[in-house]
């Protein structure tokens, strides 16, 4: 794959800093998602990756710096500028953020109907088949409180993938999911990308999928960012990204001298 | 050093100018949003069942009581001047022009308003809202509008179960366990009781009283934070500001307009 250049890159971000009290979340943070790829943001629990999709979907603002997309500078829209830019967007939010008070069936059907004309049975049809690709056939007349957390992160799946959106954010698609229906997920995700030339921003802690689906990967560390293929970051030298791919190994634990037995031993215990 | 206190007044001063500015535009944004499509009649009636037909019971019962504690209480100290028969004057009145509007206000901002707030926090806290953005949907239009035109709509007419119910607990009250004569209770409080000044009065106060804890409680749930203790200062903060504003308000009624 060839390196994209700025004008390829469908979301790009310039110089963007954030903070929160006294914690520097982005220092400068510029990064690029190209169109029509699948991006995967890597890094460490409170690195950013969350935030970084947020602002991408104009839910939260950066202090200063800019986030384009599709060339315009979407840190100064207003939210009535951000609905029409969010018609294109699709995204699946870490807790799947679907109305409790409303069913499976329609928490699904309620981007189409509010933004189509479709009758009914059309809407219904739509539904019926995102539930089948997301694997949730049967549970269109559930409510959210009655579905595990892996299946309403799958039935929120459906909800963001409805519209046929050309950016889809999808944030942490694989935790608490079992391995089958990891599988599942990500052959939809790259699915969606090469059928609709979707542009797919995933952030994950799942290093196989990461590795077996991304175009490009985005490693978040200390406020910025540092993307390359997976094939570029995977021979990198750069200790903190070497240490991130590693730390699954046993070798890990012995680096950092990890003993958690102190922890296990019972009160009175020598 | 000495300009510090002052300084920090000027801030809480702003501070609180700020709030009511926010409040009004969050006001004008609902307005907005129930006078333009889409409208959401079905979820103005769910909210209209959650707020209304669910603050039935407690409003019906407490209206009994608070008629039947007004006749007892009413008939010791009338019954001193010889003036029983006008035991229906003093419940009519009390319960049309003050204890109807403001007790029912205060028992659904306790029951209602508070849920109307816990329920938009707990949507802020669960990304619901924010989800609603994503697909292009105000949550001003979609959540918030149906919730706060469902109290306005309801207030009036609990207000007006609770003056039946507490004319009726007063009634029962009276010629039951007292023995006043049931005609002279009903002429005196007919006698007493302006349409206008009366009864209008009490139903304009209730539109006011529903208005304003419908906006408190959705936009205390709107700006919560998106935490536990969040969703809880919501809920407590809705029923303090909203019980706070009701009385305040019904003192400038009474006094400005003689409502």
């Amino acid at each position: 794959m060839s390196k994209p250049t700025a004008q390829e890159f469908r979301i790009a971000f310039d110089g963007v800093d954030l903070r929160r009290g006294e914690r520097c979340i982005f220092d400068g943070l510029s990064c690029g998602f190209p169109r029509g790829r699948i991006s995967v943001v890597l890094g460490a629990s409170g690195a950013g990756k969350s935030t970084l999709i947020r602002m991408i979907g104009g839910l939260q603002k950066p202090d200063s710096g800019s986030i384009r997309l599709a060339g315009q500078d979407i840190t100064a829209f207003s939210e009535r500028e951000l609905f029409k830019i969010r018609d294109r967007i699709g995204m699946l939010f870490q807790g799947g953020a679907l109305l409790d008070s409303m069913t499976v069936a329609e928490n699904v059907a309620l981007p189409l109907c509010e933004h189509t004309r479709l009758s009914d049975a059309d809407i219904q049809a739509e539904v019926n088949r995102r539930l089948v690709a997301v694997g949730l056939a049967e549970t269109g007349h559930l409510y959210p409180r009655e579905l595990s957390g892996g299946m309403s992160r799958r039935a929120a799946l459906a909800r963001a993938i409805v519209m046929d959106p050309e950016i889809l954010l999808v944030d942490e698609p694989f935790s608490g999911l079992d391995p089958i229906n990891v599988r599942r997920i990500e052959m939809l995700l790259v699915d969606l990308n090469q059928h609709l030339d979707l542009t797919l921003i995933v952030t994950s802690h799942h290093m196989a999928s990461s590795l077996r689906m991304a175009d490009r990967l985005i490693f978040m560390v200390d406020g910025i960012a540092i993307a390359g293929s997976p094939a570029d970051l995977l021979k990198s030298e750069d200790e903190r990204i070497v240490e991130f791919l590693n730390a699954e190994s046993d070798r890990f634990a012995e680096r950092h001298e990890l003993d958690v037995t102190p922890l296990l031993r019972r009160r009175g215990d020598a | 050093m000495r300009a510090k206190p002052i300084e920090n007044l000027g801030f809480q001063t702003l501070m609180v100018i700020e709030h009511f500015g926010r409040i009004a535009q969050f006001g004008v944004r609902i307005v907005a949003c129930l006078v333009t499509r889409p409208y959401r009649f079905r979820r103005l009636m769910a909210d209209v069942f959650d707020a209304g037909v669910l603050s039935l019971p407690v409003v019906c019962l407490s209206g009994a009581v608070v008629g039947g504690t007004l006749s007892l209480l009413g008939y010791t100290t009338l019954v001193r001047f010889g003036a029983e028969e006008a035991l229906g004057t003093l419940v009519g009145l009390s319960v049309i022009r003050e204890l109807g509007p403001v007790l029912t206000a205060l028992l659904v901002t306790g029951r209602a308003g508070s849920a109307i707030a816990a329920e938009i926090a707990t949507m802020v806290t669960t990304e619901q809202l924010d989800g609603l953005r994503m697909m292009s949907i105000d949550p001003i239009d979609f959540v918030v509008s149906p919730k706060a035109l469902a109290l306005l709509l309801v207030m009036p007419l609990l207000v007006g179960l609770f003056i039946v119910f507490s004319l009726m607990g007063g009634y029962g009250v009276a010629v039951g366990l007292l023995g006043v004569d049931g005609g002279s209770f009903t002429s005196s409080l007919k006698g007493a009781v302006e349409f206008w000044d009366d009864v209008v009065g009490s139903f304009s106060k209730a539109i006011t009283f529903g208005g304003l804890t419908g906006l408190i409680a959705t936009y205390r749930g709107y700006i919560s934070e998106p935490t536990a203790a969040g969703v809880s200062a919501a809920t407590t903060s809705t029923v303090v500001i909203a019980s706070v504003s009701i009385l305040v308000f019904d003192f400038f009624l009474n006094g400005f307009w003689g409502v």
